[in-house]
């Protein structure tokens, strides 16, 4: 046990005898009795009761609930994203007051828009100080509103138990998010009467809607059935929901013979080995994955909303299908895009629904028409739209990701990553067969998520590789957490797609802003290899194709963190792409002839 | 952009063709630190009009407080609307009390004139007939109260701008179900 390196005497540990406890005993407890076991933190002047109580619990009990000291708040708040992500509980992070709450609100953002459980324990300065301007105050549920879920201020220690335990409930229920409590200090030290996760009662009438209208689920299958086109458009809402509804989403795709394509928060739910899989869709998606949407005619949304990145030109979205659209969100059917069936509920129960009625309506699937379908499917999947040029010379990105897949397929992997080119060439070429596998900042795009999102992976799958594949901008916007890695022996892989460039600005300045690349060029870069060695990690250099492989499975064998700095070709653009303002069957392919600075119009260019 | 090209993507859902209208929502939410925030917040955040914005406790004992909003909107952002709100979790129910034919809505003012002669003769003649109360009165000035619904006020408010209107305080909008059924 390195996480505490003091000695003192054991002073009273918090034991459930206790008639009373200070509120920083109460926070201890109720992570113990929510069944947390690792969170993120950093600790400040605001919060140092909290860190005590921690100090005398793992005293008393060993380490049943372990903090994990980052290096920077941001990164703790990512590193329970990737531990939730991962296992399907929610991550929680404790900081200070004032800048360290401050500095988790990225990745609490990031949070909201991925739909990942956290809850984010902040430290306050006393109650009679809030409104003073007080050393390290800021109005952090002032902040935060418009970011989380739901957040509290304590301002009493009889709210406190209650607090705690509802925050794991709305964090966890629902369309899962970030919940934030905001405990002053005062309160903290205050004594009061705990109670257990059963013994409070919630002060909310938030009571979420899983199970779908089963009217509705009948004239979905209905739907379905009569389908000459159909397809499966499904989201991270099938993760959220458990591995059962991954399973569920494969009997359903099997029973009725239907292609299923996934957003870039789904990848993992339907298996990229089963021959219905069309890839990624979207602005970077596969092209028979974008042409199937843009022609099918019957299609069933599971756990997706119609991002912008999704759907491109929203008047010539899939024009002439029916819509099918499940979610936990009401807010999400019809926001963007109207739909014919709308099913509130829970992604796997709906699907369980479904499948039921499916049966009880002794539905067959139209295989005349579904043949049709796959022949046409067929004749988009020969224009190997992620085709791409290799040589002898340099690495092409594709070409790494693509052995790094090769090389990691037989072991038990999880793959994280920043935000960039990079991600999107990981979506594309990573091939995942399960979910949550799968870590990546979706919603929001956080340069600097991975490299965290991986320390938190790898804390819940210590036996497991777990890679961060980034890119050379984004990775240092979190690097210090590579001495978290270091401290605690995880043994993550930072793999860095190194083209010297802000890849996908660089990109999008050559599509829309006549080459001219303001700002976009990696200058100054540190050498990853040293960098590597100064935290205390192996550093790998690979720009040579024929070392490519070996130089991975050394990565892969080390047994610490390590950061792989692959210096790849620098101006490969990552295609095929959905130019902003264009439509699903206006893709720009890799063997496009034409100038690349040409194809987004005056309307696009306004676009983000 | 021009404004003549289709709407390419969501951030062109303007849906000009659609037709705005006003709508009242009732919102019953936990009555709470920030509640307001909350809704004022979300309004903001997804750029959603705010026409008018009353709140008060209401149930001490259940510890609600009831919010009417008054918003502007197509259809379909009425819609989203609705459903923003009700996923907030401080928010208990949420009453669209314009697209409910037993909505009931009521206003109140309170409308300073300042004239002599004639025209305060008159102004005090059109309250009468408005059925508002003079509660306050010099030898130049009425400080009148008016109840009704919204449209009841406007119109009182015009007839008195030529008559000397120096000020305007209205409640905004509140709103109640008729019938014996509770929100």
């Amino acid at each position: 046990m390195t996480d505490q390196k003091t000695a003192t005497s054991i002073s009273t540990a918090v034991t459930a005898q206790d008639p009373t406890l200070s509120g920083a005993e109460m926070v201890i407890r109720a992570l113990v009795d929510q069944g947390v076991e690792v969170m993120f933190g950093y600790p400040g002047g605001a919060v140092l009761p909290i860190y005590d109580a921690l100090f005398q619990d793992n005293e008393a009990h060993g380490p049943r609930l372990r903090h994990i000291l980052v290096r920077h708040e941001q990164g703790a708040a990512h590193a329970a994203e990737g531990y939730a992500r991962s296992t399907g509980k929610p991550g929680v992070v404790l900081v200070t007051s004032g800048p360290g709450a401050t500095n988790t609100v990225t990745g609490i953002v990031d949070a909201l828009m991925d739909s990942i459980p956290l809850v984010v324990l902040t430290g306050q300065v006393p109650t009679h100080l809030i409104g003073t301007d007080a050393f390290q105050e800021a109005d952090t549920v002032g902040i935060t509103r418009s970011c989380t879920k739901q957040n509290y201020l304590v301002k009493n220690i009889r709210d406190l138990p209650r607090i705690l335990h509802e925050a794991f409930h709305i964090a966890t229920t629902g369309r899962p998010g970030p919940v934030l409590i905001d405990i002053p200090k005062d309160v903290q030290f205050a004594q009061g009467h705990y109670q257990g996760p059963d013994e409070v009662t919630f002060g909310h009438g938030y009571n979420p809607r899983t199970k779908g209208d089963a009217a509705r689920v009948a004239e979905a299958a209905r739907l379905i059935a009569g389908a000459r086109r159909p397809i499966f458009y499904t989201g991270g809402g099938v993760i959220n929901s458990g591995p059962e509804a991954s399973a569920l989403l494969r009997r359903l795709a099997a029973m009725t013979g239907a292609p299923v394509t996934s957003t870039l928060m789904g990848l993992g739910a339907f298996p990229a080995a089963d021959p219905a899989w069309l890839g990624m869709l979207g602005m970077h998606g596969t092209f028979e994955a974008n042409n199937a949407m843009h022609d099918c005619d019957v299609m069933v949304c599971v756990g997706a909303r119609f991002d912008d990145r999704v759907t491109g030109r929203l008047d010539a979205f899939s024009p002439g299908s029916k819509k099918i659209h499940i979610d936990i969100d009401a807010s999400s059917i019809n926001k963007n895009v109207r739909v014919d069936v709308g099913i509130v509920g829970d992604a796997g129960s709906v699907l369980a629904d479904l499948i039921e009625a499916w049966k009880a309506g002794g539905y067959q699937p139209n295989r005349q028409a579904l043949d049709d379908w796959w022949r046409q499917i067929d004749t988009w999947r020969a224009r190997q739209c992620l085709s791409y040029r290799t040589g002898d010379k340099v690495i092409k990105p594709q070409q790494a990701i693509e052995r790094l897949y090769a090389l990691t397929r037989d072991r038990d992997t999880y793959i994280t990553t920043e935000v960039g080119q990079h991600q999107m060439w990981a979506a594309q070429f990573y091939r995942f067969q399960e979910p949550n596998r799968w870590m990546t900042s979706g919603g929001l795009g956080t340069m600097g998520y991975g490299l965290p999102a991986a320390v938190g992976v790898q804390l819940a799958h210590p036996g497991s590789l777990v890679i961060d594949i980034a890119g050379e901008a984004s990775i240092q916007m979190m690097t210090q957490e590579i001495s978290t890695a270091v401290q605690y022996n995880l043994p993550v892989k930072v793999f860095i797609l190194n083209n010297e460039w802000m890849g996908m600005v660089r990109q999008w300045q050559a599509l829309l802003h006549g080459e001219r690349y303001s700002h976009s060029y990696s200058e100054s870069l540190p050498d990853f290899v040293k960098l590597a060695e100064a935290y205390g990690a192996v550093g790998i250099r690979c720009s040579d194709p024929a070392e490519l492989d070996a130089k991975i499975l050394e990565m892969i064998d080390s047994p610490g963190p390590v950061i792989f700095d692959c210096r790849v070709e620098k101006n490969e653009n990552c295609l095929p792409m959905i130019p902003s303002g264009k439509a699903h069957n206006e893709m720009i392919l890799p063997d496009d002839t034409q100038d690349i600075g040409s194809v987004i119009g005056e309307s696009g260019r306004g676009l983000v | 952009m021009p404004q003549s090209t289709p709407p390419a993507s969501a951030y062109d859902l303007a849906h000009e063709s659609e037709v705005e209208s006003l709508a009242t929502f009732a919102l019953l939410v936990d009555n709470e630190a920030g509640v307001l925030h909350r809704v004022v917040g979300l309004f903001a955040a997804r750029g959603y009009n705010i026409e008018s914005l009353t709140v008060a406790e209401t149930d001490r004992r259940a510890h609600t407080s009831r919010i009417t909003v008054v918003t502007r909107g197509a259809p379909h952002v009425l819609d989203q609307i609705e459903a923003q709100l009700q996923k907030v979790v401080s928010v208990r129910r949420v009453q669209d009390v314009t697209r409910d034919p037993n909505g009931v809505e009521r206003e109140l003012a309170l409308v300073k004139v300042r004239g002599t002669g004639g025209d305060r003769v008159e102004a005090l003649r059109v309250s009468d007939i408005f059925r508002a109360k003079v509660i306050d009165t010099t030898s130049e000035s009425f400080v009148f109260e008016i109840t009704g619904a919204p449209s009841k006020i406007d119109s009182f408010v015009e007839l008195m701008r030529p008559l000397g209107l120096v000020e305007l305080s209205r409640t905004g909008v509140l709103s109640i179900e008729r019938g014996p059924e509770a929100m």
